[in-house]
This record gives C-alpha cells, sequence and structure tokens, in this order.
C-alpha cells in the first residue's frame, strides 16, 4: 500500500531511493511552485502594508502561522515564531529563556541520545550559568522510560529537555506521560520535535508540552525555516536574543527602546518569506494524508524493513525495538561510510556517521552507524532493493574500490 | 598494476593494517585527522629522531581507503629522511591530484591512481598525508620555539 502519489515529487522520478528523510525530507512540486509563485508574483517585503503585494506577503506569511498554531493545536498563532530551523528555535529557548529562568545549581535533564542541537546549548549554558546538565540513563535498547524520568528527578530539576523521537535510536517517547511528571514536580518540558512532527500527530494542548521545536526542512518544507513553539506565558518572559529591524516599537539614541508584542519579537531582520509560505504548503500536503495515517505507514515500512534485514546474518541491527521510521545498522566488519557508499553506487541514499548524536557512544559503544530513515513516499518495493543489494554485498570492496 | 591486485592491497591493509595501535610515549608527537567532511577519525604517531622517523603508529575508525592509505604510508616512511617524506607526501598528491608523479617512488600506493575517478573519495586517500603534515608543522613550529 502506498499513501500518495509519487509523481507530487519530481526527484523521485529520477531512478533515486532516498532514506535519509532523518537528514532532509524531499519536496512535492506544490511546495516548490508556491515558493515560486511568490518570487514571481508578489516578492515584496513583509509587514510594509502599502502596497498591495506586500500585503499579499504579509498575509501570506501570517497565515502560514494560523496554520502552524493548527497543526500542532496550539491556542494562539501568536505562540508560533519563525526561526531558522530547530537548532535556531533551541538555542532561543536557551539563551532567550532558560539564561534568565534557571539559576545556580538548577539542573537540567537531557539524555545521551539527543541530536548536538539539544545538547551543546545547554552545555555552553553551563559554562555562564552555574547550572547542572545531566543524562537520564537510557535502557538496554537505549530507550528512555518513564521509571528513569522519575528517579532522574530531584528538587534542583527544573527541566527536562529530550527529543520525542531519537534521531538515531528513533525511540517514540511518550510526552504525555513525562509532561505530567514534569509539571507535578514543577519541570519546564522542552520538546525537540524535529524527527517526530514530520511523522506523527503533534498536540501541545493535549500533551501540555511548555517549548517545542522543529525544522520545515524535515517534513517537506524549504530548508532556512523552522518554528518555536512557546506557551504564551513563557514566550512573554523569553528575551530576544537578536535585534534589529522588525522587532522593535521605537528606539532612541540614548538606547530606550520598546519591542513589539509577541511573536515578532523574536522575529528580526526579513524573514525567510518564501521559505515560510513554501511551509505552508507542506503542511496542507501533510494534512491531505493524514498524521496517522503516515505514522502508521512508516510503523509498517519498518517492521517490514526488520523482518527482511534480520534473515540476513551480515548485518548489526541497533535499535529494532523503536516504534519510528529510524534504523541504525552496520555491515558486520564494514565501515559505516564504506556500506552508504556501496548503496550509493546503486542510487540509494542513507546516512553513514555518528548523525550528530556524538555521545551516544557512550550508550551503544559504537561511534557509526549507518541509518536508514523512512518517510511515507518510500516503499516496500524501495526496501526489497535495499535488502538485496546488501545480500549481495560480498562484492562490496569489487563496486567501491 | 591491474584493478585486482590494487583491490587486494587496499582490503588486505584495511582488514589487517599494519602499524595500529598507538605507544603514546613522550617521544611521539601526535596528530589527530580533523576531516570535516568525514566521519574518518585517525591518530597518528610519529617518533623522529636527528631528521629520521623512526617509528610510527596510528590507531582508530575509519573507512577502508584512509585506514589502508594509512597503513601503506607509515609502512612507507620509517627509516625516511624527514625531506624524503616530504617528496613521498607531494608524489602522492600529485597522484591523487592528477598531476605529475614519480611512479617508482609510489611503490604500494599506486593502488590509489585512480581514487580521482571518485571526487568523494580523494579527502579519504589524503588523509594519513594531511595528518602526517600536521605533525610535521608541529615539530617545526617546536623547534622554532625552542
Amino acid at each position: 500500500m502506498i499513501i500518495i502519489n509519487r509523481e507530487d515529487f519530481p526527484i523521485l522520478n529520477k531512478d533515486l531511493i532516498y532514506f535519509d528523510n532523518g537528514a532532509t525530507t524531499l519536496k512535492p512540486k506544490c511546495v516548490i511552485d508556491a515558493m515560486n509563485d511568490y518570487y514571481y508574483n508578489y516578492g515584496a517585503n513583509i509587514h510594509r502594508g502599502d502596497y498591495k503585494i506586500s500585503l499579499e506577503a504579509s498575509n501570506a506569511y501570517e497565515e502560514v502561522r494560523n496554520k502552524v498554531a493548527r497543526f500542532i493545536n496550539a491556542k494562539s498563532a501568536n505562540e508560533i515564531v519563525f526561526t531558522s530551523g530547530a537548532t535556531d528555535s533551541l538555542n532561543k529557548i536557551v539563551f532567550g529563556f532558560m539564561k534568565n529562568y534557571l539559576d545556580e545549581n538548577d539542573e537540567v535533564l537531557l539524555t545521551k541520545s539527543e541530536h548536538a542541537s539539544n545538547v551543546l546549548p545547554w552545555l555552553e549554558l553551563a559554562k555562564i550559568k552555574n547550572i547542572k546538565i545531566k543524562y537520564i540513563p537510557l535502557n538496554q535498547q537505549h530507550e528512555l522510560t518513564i521509571e528513569k524520568v522519575k528517579e532522574s528527578i530531584n528538587k534542583n530539576t527544573k527541566v527536562i529537555s529530550i527529543a520525542a523521537i531519537t534521531n538515531v535510536v528513533g525511540d517514540v517517547r511518550d510526552i504525555n506521560k513525562i509532561s505530567k511528571i514534569a509539571h507535578e514536580n514543577n519541570i519546564i518540558l522542552v520538546v525537540d520535535g524535529a524527527q517526530s512532527v514530520p511523522h506523527m500527530k503533534t498536540d501541545v494542548i493535549k500533551d501540555d508540552i511548555d517549548f517545542l521545536a522543529f525544522s520545515a526542512h524535515k517534513m517537506l518544507g524549504p530548508t532556512g525555516v523552522g518554528v518555536l513553539y512557546g506557551k504564551t506565558k513563557y514566550l512573554e518572559k523569553m528575551a530576544p536574543i537578536e535585534f534589529g529591524g522588525g522587532m522593535n516599537q521605537y528606539f532612541e539614541v540614548d538606547g530606550e527602546v520598546e519591542y513589539k508584542s509577541i511573536p515578532t519579537r523574536f522575529e528580526a531582520g526579513t524573514p525567510p518569506i518564501s521559505e515560510v509560505i513554501g511551509l505552508g504548503k507542506a503542511l496542507d500536503y501533510l494534512e491531505s494524508i493524514g498524521m496517522d495515517k503516515i505514522y502508521n505507514y512508516e510503523k509498517e515500512l519498518k517492521h517490514y524493513l526488520i523482518n527482511k534485514l534480520k534473515k540476513n546474518p551480515k548485518i548489526i541491527l541497533y535499535n529494532e525495538s523503536s516504534e519510528s521510521g529510524i534504523l541504525a545498522f552496520n555491515l558486520e566488519g564494514i565501515f559505516s561510510q564504506d556500506t552508504a557508499i556501496y548503496l550509493d553506487h546503486y542510487n540509494i541514499c542513507l546516512r553513514a556517521g555518528n548523525h550528530c548524536a556524538k555521545i551516544l557512544k557512550d550508550e551503544i559503544n559504537i561511534k557509526n552507524t549507518c541509518r536508514i530513515s523512512l518517510y511515507f513516499y518510500n516503499t516496500k518495493e524501495e526496501i526489497d532493493k535495499l535488502v538485496e543489494i546488501l545480500e549481495k554485498s560480498d562484492d562490496l570492496y569489487k563496486i567501491i574500490l | 598494476m591491474d584493478s585486482e591486485l590494487k583491490r587486494e592491497i587496499i582490503v588486505d591493509n584495511y582488514q589487517n593494517p599494519y602499524h595500529k595501535g598507538l605507544k603514546n610515549q613522550p617521544d611521539y608527537i601526535k596528530a589527530n585527522t580533523n576531516n570535516e567532511s568525514c566521519i574518518d577519525n585517525i591518530d597518528i604517531e610519529l617518533k623522529i629522531e636527528d631528521g629520521k622517523i623512526i617509528d610510527a603508529n596510528f590507531d582508530g575508525e575509519a573507512c577502508a581507503i584512509s585506514t589502508s592509505a594509512t597503513s601503506i604510508f607509515l609502512r612507507k616512511i620509517i627509516g625516511k629522511t624527514i625531506e624524503e617524506v616530504k617528496e613521498l607526501i607531494n608524489n602522492y598528491e600529485n597522484l591523487i591530484n592528477e598531476k605529475d608523479y614519480d611512479e617508482n617512488k609510489l611503490g604500494e600506493l599506486m593502488a590509489y591512481d585512480t581514487i580521482y575517478l571518485q571526487p568523494n573519495r580523494k579527502t579519504c586517500a589524503l588523509l594519513p598525508v594531511n595528518t602526517i603534515e600536521k605533525i610535521l608543522l608541529q615539530m617545526e613550529e617546536e623547534k622554532n620555539w625552542k
């Protein structure tokens, strides 16, 4: 069963099997067309309402804010800040909000399977503020359990900052339960949604999420734009970390300044207008399929993939139990990059390396893996092809050398 | 060199590399690869006395091409003077970058003479020499400082 029209994705018309969706996804034609339409027909700056095409651009831009709010079920579009991506969103949360919010000896809980963008801002903050960064232990499958979350909390814990789905292990965290535990203990929950928002229904009200970060390009949208969601009460207390045009009410030579209200306060400079418009189209596209359908389809694909790969004794799987479309593996005795180059010979794209989760090596005792990350346009036929090529990999060096 | 032999040299040196395992002694100078475009991670250490390479070792995780090239390179430079090593590096870089080179001086390194056909693998093949150059630079800086 395939749930979309593959012709919507021009790049798939080439002989290409794309399994690196955790890094970035392919773009449907409607997204590219919407961006071109802006540049061809109304490519003005926003918030300069003196002429028609500027108003049109402003409306298109702000309409996407409403769409994003609906997509993640935020109470208000004012809770949606456009950023350059999930990395930018997390940096704004850490340095715009947490820097002021956290006091000496406060503790932040992360895990070792987090992406660099949810570790490094915290480590940097710990250098300038006397706070402690701690890691919630993972289980044997390198997954996060509710018990360990509970055990890791103490009276100094002020923040839990974790991915809803991690980018190498691919475990789907129970954000609903973790949020309840966090709030019972007066802890703020920051969710890195880069790998979850594109693949499953996100509901910031139901899961009572305080801050959420995600990127457009991992969900059919363009590069260069992402989203920071924050509850109004927190965004009101968050300080801008970038200053310039578009975000101020007025300023005087003596330094007297007043900033605009949320969320505009956090969008200094000309934003990525066409990219935001592209993101809007991507959301339309995803909604036309349905997030639950996407999630279930990807799970089905992953089970199919695992069952097939397990029959190959040369393959080592690292995360077969996780319930997302991410699978990390190695061919026995072959360096991950060599495997990736071998597969590239057959136009199969996947990623080799540590996938920006550089402290995960402490957990799985292996630095580098090949990662397959599926999306809803992948098919069982593509998986069959991959499995077949991995099976005949005895001639790998003949192909790559 | 025919392609079967080239492949054999590379795979042998990858699966059973020479000089693998660092001694980490104070009289060795060490450098790490810092290749921003790939995930290879290799440390090389050299022991240099009177302008000559006395010992050379490496350790780390890397692809077949960089591991094998490191193995072959280290084997070749032991016993050579720094000038000779520099000449070898120069020759080898020319081979990888499709410039003029002296085939007689390269020996087994000729296994990499078609790497230029895969431009994204050039950095793999050049990994050991970049790291050795780093060590030589480090050594010269130390000497100047003294």
